[in-house]
């Protein structure tokens, strides 16, 4: 840690500035998973800490270990583009699972619940012992 | 040509990013260029269909634009999470955009601007209807978020890659 003792204040500032950025907004993302009430509203929370929580971390990384190694290291970016690339992945399983889930249990304030004969619009609680599809692949909400 | 290389852009990326995880010198170069190449025709084994970039300069353009969206809305979550769950005004809710879209890598990166846009959440696309359903964190208007999608950033896409 040594080192770190004689960077100059040019580039201890930004780092510094883009670490606690960074890890701030990584922490906000994290309370308002756990505070926030409703599912939908908890997938935006964990947004916060892949965009501009990683970026900070990221760029604090590439500026400070730039400096030390005395060339661009620019690696980071790597990381960044994979965490772009495969956060939409993870979020639509979960936000389509829910929303799938939703639909079938018809909870009020779902768009696009398709209406079946057999399967009630509306909360409706299924019979003791017994699941509101007997064959899951009949399920709506397959696009 | 065609044949060598399926996947140009990709190609160049995947040097690109070997470069960027060792260190540049010309033997990386040739080396990360043989397996990218590789690479690439492995990949249009799944994906014959290669992805045209008509207007390289609306891409850049709409990074710009995104980046400077991604900084406002950050700042606007991180605010409502902070004090939205004292006052309970912030209301969030299902917003259904209809798409002019259709072609599997636009909608990619489209997918890829809402998720990384903190407030809003790509929940499903319907393929035969062309509707995009939004979750939106902080619901101001439906029609502002409709066209917030559709002027912002599906006219740049229409145009940077030809239907």
């Amino acid at each position: 840690m040594t080192y770190l003792e004689t960077l100059p204040a040019w580039i201890a500032i930004p780092v510094a500035f883009f670490l606690v950025l960074g890890a701030t907004l990584t922490l906000l993302g994290a309370i308002g998973l756990a505070r926030l009430q409703s599912f939908y509203d908890r997938l935006h929370a964990p947004t916060l800490g892949t965009s501009w929580g990683a970026a900070g971390i990221l760029l604090a990384s590439m500026i400070l270990v730039s400096w030390t190694e005395g060339r661009a290291v620019l690696h980071e970016l790597v990381i960044g583009i994979f965490l772009m690339v495969t956060t939409p992945v993870t979020l639509m399983f979960l936000g389509r699972a829910a929303l799938h889930r939703d639909r079938i249990e018809g909870t009020p304030g779902i768009p696009g619940a398709v209406e079946r004969s057999d399967v009630p619009i509306g909360p409706v609680s299924p019979p003791e012992g017994e699941t509101a599809f007997a064959d899951p692949a009949e399920a709506p909400g397959e696009g | 040509m065609t044949r060598l290389f399926p996947h140009p852009l990709l190609t160049a990326a995947l040097t690109l990013v070997w470069l960027l995880l060792t260190s540049f010198s010309l033997g990386h170069l040739i080396l990360g260029a043989v397996v990218a190449a590789l690479a690439s025709r492995a990949f249009a084994a799944i994906e014959p269909e290669r992805v045209k970039v008509r207007s390289p300069k609306s891409l850049v353009k709409l990074f710009f634009i995104v980046g400077l969206d991604i900084i406002r809305s950050n700042y606007a979550v991180a605010r409502l999470i902070l004090t939205g769950g004292q006052h309970g005004k912030r209301r969030s809710g299902f917003v259904e955009i209809p798409l002019q879209l259709r072609d599997p890598a636009p909608l990619a990166l489209l997918s890829m601007i809402v998720t990384a846009t903190p407030g809003t959440a790509w929940v499903e696309y319907d393929e035969e209807t062309g509707t995009l359903l939004l979750h939106v964190f902080d619901m101001i208007e439906t029609d502002d978020w409709v066209k917030l999608i559709a002027i912002r950033y599906e006219t740049l896409l229409l145009e940077a890659f030809p239907r």
